[in-house]
């Protein structure tokens, strides 16, 4: 008799311990999620008018156009060398996030564009960009090519005196700029872009997703 | 086992316990925690140092000037985002507030090393002074951390 009760008791236990083990995972199960719609993060390629050719200078003194990085999605970020708060910490953050991407990294060209190309010569750009990981060009050319690269990329930059107002034309300057990182496909169209403080898993999580949906050698879009 | 208390140990106790906190508000209303500064890589660049001024006084603290051997001119910095762009500005002098604390991080409040001597570089450490409108001016050890550093725990 008491064997029985024994064997009932324990029996109880198992099915209460399962049935809320069951319950638990439940609460917490991804798969109740996928029927909300996930919001898109990425446009259509091609459907933004943001990015294009150019044509510029990379760090080691090559001439360099939109067409050179084919076949790779590009992170795109504007700056300049003598920016001492926001420039070095979005390249340490690329830096960071080309660690996080492991071996997806290679699927992307990482360009640091200078806004400053007359201070910011190829050799001061490699001297630079070296300093942060050699996965990242740095892209300089003449005042007119950066002009055209930043327009092309709806870039809006100015120099400003150290004093923060408007600059005379001579001394020391800064350039104010639109810190926002350009996510292009393959063939340099808009996909998305990284505001200036953005989480770098979740830099990383969105380009790994791009490069899962448009980064496939034979899945040109 | 026995524990002896000797009566002039315990009286020099009493006397430190009373003795530190009234030096500690005399000496310590101002105080920095977590300075650090980034590499400038070349001496032709401004570097940019962080820090966070801490009041215990009962008054406010106005920070005016920031002097170091490194730099021909050092101020306080502010970046300001208007829209999409970023956009560095003197921030002139900055307030402590009474109990309250100031802290600069990057994309915010920073200390603009300008006009510097040489390129400050990665593991060493200069001291700046700060210079307050109402209180005496303290010195901070500002350890240098690497180029790509984000924050006091970077390398």
């Amino acid at each position: 008799m008491r064997v029985v009760w024994g064997c009932l008791a324990a029996v109880a236990l198992t099915l209460a311990v399962a049935l809320g083990a069951a319950y638990v995972m439940r609460g917490s199960s991804p798969g109740l999620m996928v029927d909300q719609p996930k919001q898109e993060i990425f446009a259509e390629p091609g459907s933004v008018p943001i990015g294009g050719q150019f044509s510029l200078e990379d760090h080691t003194g090559e001439p360099v156009t939109n067409d050179d990085f084919a076949g790779k999605l590009r992170l795109i970020f504007f700056g300049f060398t003598n920016c001492p708060d926001i420039c070095p910490t979005t390249l340490a953050e690329i830096a960071r996030t080309i660690e996080l991407l492991k071996d997806d990294a290679d699927a992307v060209a990482y360009l640091f564009v200078t806004l400053d190309p007359e201070r910011d010569t190829p050799d001061v750009m490699a001297e630079y960009v070296k300093a942060f990981d050699r996965g990242i060009t740095g892209l300089t050319g003449t005042v007119d090519q950066v002009d055209a690269m930043a327009d092309t990329y709806r870039v809006a930059f100015e120099k400003i005196g150290m004093d923060g107002e408007a600059f005379q034309g001579s001394g020391d300057y800064l350039v104010s700029h639109q810190g926002n990182t350009y996510l292009m496909s393959k063939s340099g169209e808009y996909l998305t872009h990284f505001s200036y403080g953005t989480a770098l898993e979740e830099m990383a999580g969105t380009i790994r997703e791009a490069i899962a949906r448009f980064g496939d050698a034979d899945g040109e879009t | 086992m026995t524990v002896r208390v000797h009566p002039i140990g315990l009286l020099s106790l009493f006397v430190l316990a009373l003795a530190i906190p009234a030096r500690g508000q005399d000496k310590a209303a101002i105080s920095v925690q977590q300075p650090w500064a980034r590499a400038s890589i070349l001496a032709s660049r401004p570097a940019a140092a962080y820090l966070t001024i801490l009041n215990k006084d009962d008054r406010a603290a106005t920070l005016v000037a920031l002097e170091t051997p490194v730099a021909g001119r050092a101020e306080v910095h502010r970046t300001v985002k208007q829209g999409d762009v970023m956009k560095i500005v003197p921030a002139g002098p900055i307030e402590v507030p009474a109990g309250g604390s100031v802290g600069m991080e990057p994309g915010g409040y920073h200390v603009m090393l300008m006009d510097l001597e040489r390129p400050i570089e990665k593991g060493e450490i200069f001291t700046p002074t700060l210079r307050f409108a109402n209180t005496s001016p303290i010195a901070v050890s500002v350890p240098v951390l690497g180029p790509g550093a984000r924050g006091p725990e970077d390398d």
